[in-house]
């Protein structure tokens, strides 16, 4: 405060009226982050920011866009052709395991009837690739190059081959954002998948680390337990795989026991994952119509 | 009078925007843990060196797309830009004085109070980080001053 009034002695009007700018301007931040955490309210102006940026973002992934393509310019005809028989030997086996799947689903479904249980919940999936975008080094979050063009909504859950990977969050036209399972911010209703008991896991902010800080400390967990969706919050649709409790530290002066799981998905690693539309069947209404009614339809839930 | 400064901003806003692009090029997790926040060196060092052409709605502009290109609040760095130019512009006479260590020691203040704004800002909004890795920027930054000052050196008419 004494500097500053050592400054003001320099040049009083200009300062003041610097001050009063200053004033102004952040009067406006304000006024824009008070309409922009109110959910929408400033969704023109955020549409009109993304319409900017959205091309700065692949400026920044070009590079490794292009490297990709230099590295594919390069690639021998050999090692080419032996990704190809592995791929088609995958592509074989897969077939097969789909075949005794869709049998499974269609006993499955026959005795849903039978038990007069509603049907599974109808989903639909779209691959993304994720952009090489740093967004924030401490949140753990990604940006991918599919957006509301491709009916992508917020909330919808992101997967990769091996498990839950986030969910989506701001939607651009063209991209979207991902909050990764392990963002402090992040929390997934799980269910051990051996004693079918519920919890929660919570990001730690790193990306081979989720937290399960609401077990009790004669919780039934121990290191190996598979974490799957509970299906619970009506975000994630149920029994996706989510993580392995790799760690349980049981403190007896602590009522809660310390856990810690691995998640399947490989969340700092992955390029490519798949965006899903889920609808959770709050009513069995009419079972017969409703998977029906469901794929192909750009609207998803809510 | 604008249009007498307009040919110098040029430079500024080249400059913003590589830092701006810099900010979101993925290093290695330890290198990204220091990255200094460059689009605010650039903001400071404009502010510093050609206040007149580089005002604080340059700082407000470049903060607010800031926010929309990382997905933050709308806002929250445009704030906490608009503070740390005015904190600039107020002392920019002072602190060109400096010797390079000292503006540097001040450069590391001003980023800490830019990270603690947003540190601020996140926690009120409800998105708390609590993570002491936030004080690792500034540091980062402070150590490029010098480099930043050399650069801008060469490109930056003084007014």
């Amino acid at each position: 405060m004494a500097l500053r009034n050592g400054g003001a002695r320099f040049a009083p009007t200009r300062v003041s009226s610097l001050a009063w700018r200053a004033i102004a301007l952040v009067a406006l931040s304000v006024g824009i982050m008070v309409l922009d955490a109110r959910h929408g309210s400033a969704n023109v102006l955020r549409r009109a920011l993304a319409n900017i940026v959205a091309p700065l973002h692949r400026v920044v992934e070009s590079p490794f866009a292009l490297s990709s393509g230099v590295s594919a310019l390069f690639t021998t005809r050999d090692s080419l052709r032996a990704q190809v028989t592995a791929l088609e030997a995958q592509v074989r086996e897969d077939a097969l395991h789909l075949a005794r799947l869709r049998a499974i689903e269609l006993e499955n479904e026959r005795l849903q009837h039978l038990l007069d249980l509603s049907p599974r919940d109808a989903t639909r999936t779209v691959t993304a690739r994720v952009l090489q975008v740093d967004l924030d080094t401490i949140r753990q979050r990604v940006l991918v190059d599919r957006g509301s063009d491709d009916g992508i909504v917020s909330s919808q859950p992101v997967m990769d081959a091996k498990g839950v990977f986030g969910q989506t969050t701001r939607i651009n036209s063209s991209t979207s954002e991902v909050i990764l399972l392990s963002d402090p911010n992040h929390a997934i209703p799980v269910q051990i998948e051996r004693t079918g008991l519920r919890t929660i896991a919570v990001g730690t902010g790193d990306p081979d680390r989720l937290a399960l800080p609401y077990l009790p400390r004669n919780t039934d967990v121990q290191p190996g337990d598979k974490l799957v969706t509970s299906g619970l919050g009506g975000v994630f649709p149920p029994d996706l795989p989510v993580a392995t409790v790799t760690e349980v530290k049981r403190d007896p002066s602590q009522p809660l026991a310390q856990v810690r799981a691995t998640p399947g998905a490989s969340l700092d690693r992955d390029r490519e994952v798949m965006i899903v539309w889920y609808q959770p069947r709050v009513v069995a209404t009419a079972p017969d119509t409703s998977i029906a009614a469901h794929p192909g339809k750009g609207k998803p839930r809510d | 009078m604008i249009d007498a400064y307009a040919t110098h901003r040029l430079p500024a806003y080249v400059s913003a925007l590589v830092a701006l692009l810099l900010s979101a090029l993925p290093f290695p997790h330890l290198v990204a843990l220091v990255r200094p926040d460059f689009l605010l060196l650039v903001v400071i060092g404009f502010a510093l060196m050609s206040p007149r052409s580089t005002g604080l709605l340059f700082a407000f502009f470049w903060g607010l797309l800031l926010d929309a290109f990382t997905g933050m609040l709308l806002g929250e760095h445009a704030l906490a830009f608009v503070v740390i130019a005015f904190l600039v512009h107020h002392f920019h006479l002072r602190m060109r004085m400096f010797p390079l260590v000292h503006q540097s020691l001040v450069v590391l203040i001003l980023l800490w109070i830019y990270q603690f704004l947003i540190f601020w800002i996140d926690g009120v909004s409800g998105h708390p980080v609590n993570d002491w890795l936030r004080l690792l920027p500034g540091l980062g930054g402070a150590i490029c001053w010098p480099l930043v000052v050399g650069l801008f050196g060469r490109i930056v008419r003084r007014h």
